[in-house]
C-alpha cells in the first residue's frame, strides 16, 4: 500500500527524520493560510499517488502567501498521469547546496532490506543505477541485529567526507530503518536529503510503501488509506476481498489465483483480444465472492464479454457455479457470458449451470477464443 | 526416484485442527502421504481422524514420532513462528502453504532455517506431490499421474491447469513443486532445476514463471550452464501493467526490471522451450524427449 508523501514525512518526523515544516491542504484559501503561517518562501506539492509530480507542473514554489494561493487554485484538481489531485502539501522552502539519495527496500535476490544511498540525489535512482552504478553504495540489514552503528558510519562516509555532517546522516538512516520496520515498510525513500548552504540536512521528499500482507498488524497504516486517490471498481473489489486491478480492454475476466489470472489475460491477447481486468477470486469456495465479481465486472461500461476460467482444487467449481446463477438471477446479464470450469465438483457444477440455461467447456483455450469472438461483436464459434 | 519428497516421507501437520488444515490433512491421508503427526497448541493427546496423534509442540511431535517433513497451515500472523518452531525441532523439510505472511517476517525466518540446515519450501505456496507416492499441501491428486516430468512453478492453479494437460496428453509427472508466490521464499526455481537434473526419474523439466524479480533470468542462466535435461519454460503476465501487485505479492514489474518479455528472452537465450500458452508444454515436451 502506498501512501502519500504528507503522510510518509509525519512518520518519519515521528522517528526524528529533520524535515522542514509543512501541512496539508484541500483548498487554495487553506493554502494561504498555512503558507502566512510558516512564513517565508513556501512549496506547494501535489499529493497523489505518482512520480513525476514535478515535470508535470505538481509541484511549485510560492514567495508569498498570495502566490502561494493562486498556484494551489491550479493544481488542485489538475491531472497527473490519470489521477485528480485533491490536495496539497504546504511546506517550508530551503536552500540547497547538494543533494542525495537514502533509499531501503525489500530486496528479493538478497532476502532482506537493503540500503542505497547516492550523493548524486534528487533525480530517478533507477537512472543513477543504470548508467553510473558506482555512484550507489548498496548494503543488507540482517533484520534479526538490524542497521548496526558500524553500518550507518560506512553508509554515511560514502555521501560525505565531513565526520559532523557523516554523523547527521548517520542518525537519519537509524531513522528510517526504524520506520521501516516498526511498519513493516517495503520501500522508504528520502529523496533528495539536502544539505542546506548552512551545512543542516533536510529530508525534502519522502515515498513510504507498505507490505500488504503485514497491513493486519498495523492499523495505524490502514487509516492512511486515501481511497479518493484509487479506482473506485478496485476500492469496491478490496472491500469485498477480491484482489482487482482495472484494466483497458473489453473482456471481463473471473479466475481462480493469480498466476492463472495472469495466463488467462495472456491468453486473451494472444487470441487477438484485450483484458477488462485481473480478478482473482481467491481459493476458498465462496458463492458471495462470485456475486461481487459479478457486479464488480458488469458496472464497466466498456466490458464486451465476461469469462470464467475455474480450475477447481480447493475451490469448488459447484460453488462458482451457484455463484453464477445467483448473481444473474438478481441482475440479469445484458452481455455473453463464456464459462471455462473443471476440477473439483465438475460435474454436479456442469449440472447446475446447464439447469439454469448456461453452457461451460473444460478447455481453457477454447472458452478464451470463444470470448474474445464475442468481444469483437461475432458469433461465437 | 522423485524430488524432496517420496513414498518414506514422514509428515507432520501444523494447524491439523484448523479448517483448512484439517480439510487437507484428510486429502493427503487419502493420497497416502504418511502423516505420523499433528501439531496445535492446547490439543495434545487428541487424535485426529480416530488414528493421527496431536501434539501441543513440534518437538513433542517429532521426539514421538521421528517426522523428517512438516506442513504448515497455519494464520499468516502465526506463520513464521511455525516455521522457526519445525525447523528448530529438527524438521528438515519443511512447507508452508499460508498464504500473506508478512514479508518482513521471512527476512528472519529464512537465515533461521538455513542456519538449521532445513529446507523451506514457500510460504503462499500449494506444496508438491510426487505422484502416486506422497503429497504435502494443496495439489489436487487426480490430476496428476507417475512419468518423468519434473514440474515448478511459481503459482497454484496455473500449475493444475499445466499438469492436467500434460496428465491428458499421457505425460506423467516426477514430481510436481509449487515454490510460491511471494518475493521471499525458501527455495527458488535454481534449487528445483538441480535436484531434478540429478533426479534419475526425470527426463525433462516444464518450469512456469511469472512477472517480477529475476529468479527466471538467473535459472536460465543455471539451464544454459548446468542442465542436460530439456526444460521448457512459461511466463504469466505478459499483459499486466507495470508497478501493480498481481495477486501474487511477487508478480510486480518495478521500474524497467521483471517483465515477462526480459524473461522470456533469457529462456530463448539459454536455448530453453518457450510455451507461449500454458497448452504448448505438452508439444514442446514432448519434442525435446
Amino acid at each position: 500500500m502506498n501512501i502519500h508523501e504528507f503522510q510518509a514525512k509525519d512518520i518519519l518526523r515521528a522517528e526524528g527524520v529533520p524535515i522542514p515544516p509543512g501541512e496539508v491542504a484541500t483548498s487554495a484559501e487553506q493554502v494561504e493560510a498555512i503558507a502566512k503561517k510558516i512564513g517565508g518562501m513556501v512549496v506547494v506539492k501535489a499529493q497523489v499517488h505518482t512520480g513525476g509530480r514535478g515535470k508535470a507542473g505538481g509541484v511549485k514554489l510560492a514567495k508569498t502567501p498570495a502566490e502561494a494561493k493562486e498556484i494551489a487554485s491550479k493544481i488542485l484538481g489538475m491531472q497527473i498521469n490519470g489521477l485528480t489531485v485533491h490536495q496539497v502539501l504546504v511546506t517550508a522552502a530551503a536552500d540547497i547546496a547538494t543533494e542525495a539519495y537514502v533509499g531501503i527496500i525489500l530486496d528479493r535476490k538478497s532476502r532482506a532490506p537493503v540500503f542505497m544511498v547516492s550523493p548524486a540525489g534528487g533525480i530517478d535512482i533507477e537512472e543513477v543505477a543504470e548508467k553510473t552504478p558506482e555512484k550507489i553504495m548498496k548494503l543488507p540489514i540482517d533484520t534479526r541485529y538490524g542497521l548496526t552503528s558500524y553500518q550507518a558510519n560506512e553508509l554515511g562516509f560514502f555521501l560525505f567526507d565531513d565526520v559532523k555532517k557523516v554523523r547527521a546522516v548517520s542518525k537519519i538512516m537509524m531513522a528510517l530503518y526504524s520506520a521501516f520496520m516498526k511498519h513493516d515498510a517495503s520501500l522508504a525513500e528520502i529523496n533528495p536529503l539536502v544539505v542546506t548552504p548552512a551545512g543542516e540536512i533536510l529530508a525534502l521528499d519522502a515515498k513510504f510503501s507498505v507490505d500488504d500482507n503485514a497491513l493486519d498488524r498495523h492499523p495505524e497504516i490502514v487509516q492512511l488509506r486515501d481511497e479518493t486517490a484509487e479506482e473506485p471498481s478496485e476500492v469496491d473489489a478490496r472491500n469485498a476481498n477480491l484482489t482487482f486491478i482495472k484494466l483497458d480492454g473489453n473482456v471481463g475476466c473471473v479466475v481462480n489465483g493469480a498466476g492463472l489470472a495472469m495466463a488467462t489475460m495472456d491468453l486473451v491477447k494472444y487470441y487477438g483480444g484485450e483484458p477488462a481486468n485481473f480478478l482473482d477470486i481467491g481459493g476458498s469456495s465462496n458463492p458471495e465472492k462470485v456475486v461481487n465479481a459479478l457486479r464488480i465486472i458488469t458496472g464497466d461500461p466498456s466490458v464486451k464479454v465476461i469469462l470464467f476460467n475455474i480450475f477447481g482444487g480447493i475451490t469448488r467449481t459447484d460453488d462458482v457455479a451457484n455463484g453464477i446463477v445467483t448473481a444473474t438471477k438478481a441482475n440479469p446479464l445484458k452481455i455473453p457470458i463464456v464459462i471455462r470450469l473443471t476440477g473439483t465438483n465438475e460435474e454436479i457444477a456442469m449440472k447446475i449451470l446447464t439447469d439454469n440455461g448456461f453452457s461451460a467447456s473444460s478447455d481453457m483455450d477454447e472458452a478464451v477464443q470463444k470470448a474474445v469472438a464475442l468481444a469483437k461483436g461475432g458469433k461465437a464459434a | 526416484m522423485s524430488i524432496f519428497i517420496d513414498s518414506s516421507t514422514t509428515v507432520i501437520v501444523q494447524g491439523i485442527t484448523g479448517r483448512d488444515g484439517g480439510f487437507h490433512s484428510k486429502q493427503m491421508l487419502e493420497y497416502g502421504t504418511k502423516i505420523v503427526g499433528g501439531v496445535t497448541p492446547g490439543k495434545g493427546g487428541q487424535k485426529f481422524e480416530d488414528k493421527v496423534p496431536v501434539f501441543n509442540t513440534v518437538h513433542d511431535a517429532v521426539a514421538a514420532t521421528g517426522a523428517n517433513t512438516s506442513v504448515i497451515y497455519v494464520p499468516p500472523m502465526f506463520a513464521a513462528d511455525a516455521m522457526m518452531e519445525a525447523a528448530d525441532a529438527g524438521i528438515k523439510f519443511i512447507v508452508c502453504i499460508t498464504e500473506g505472511v508478512p514479508v518482513l517476517d521471512m527476512t528472519k525466518v529464512y537465515p533461521f532455517v538455513k542456519e538449521k540446515g532445513a529446507r523451506l519450501l514457500g510460504p503462499n505456496c500449494p506444496g508438491l506431490i510426487t505422484p502416486g507416492e506422497s503429497k504435502v499441501g494443496i495439489i489436487p491428486g487426480r490430476i496428476c499421474t507417475p512419468g518423468s516430468i519434473g514440474v515448478v512453478s511459481r503459482s497454484g492453479t496455473l500449475t493444475y491447469e499445466v499438469v492436467y494437460q500434460l496428465t491428458r496428453a499421457g505425460m506423467g509427472q516426477s514430481t510436481c513443486v509449487g515454490i510460491g508466490g511471494d518475493p521471499i521464499n525458501g527455495t527458488n526455481f535454481i534449487d528445483c532445476l538441480a535436484a531434478f537434473e540429478k533426479d534419475p526419474k526425470t527426463k525433462a523439466v516444464a518450469m512456469m514463471g511469472e512477472i517480477g524479480g529475476t529468479d527466471e533470468q538467473e535459472a536460465a542462466e543455471f539451464v544454459q550452464k548446468h542442465m542436460k535435461k530439456p526444460v521448457v519454460g512459461f511466463i504469466a503476465g505478459q499483459t499486466a501493467p507495470p508497478g501493480r501487485r498481481m495477486g501474487h505479492a511477487g508478480a510486480i514489474i518495478s521500474g524497467s526490471a521483471g517483465t515477462a518479455a526480459e524473461k522470456i528472452e533469457a529462456f530463448e537465450r539459454a536455448g530453453m522451450g518457450v510455451a507461449k500458452r500454458p497448452m504448448d508444454f505438452v508439444e514442446l515436451l514432448r519434442a525435446r524427449m
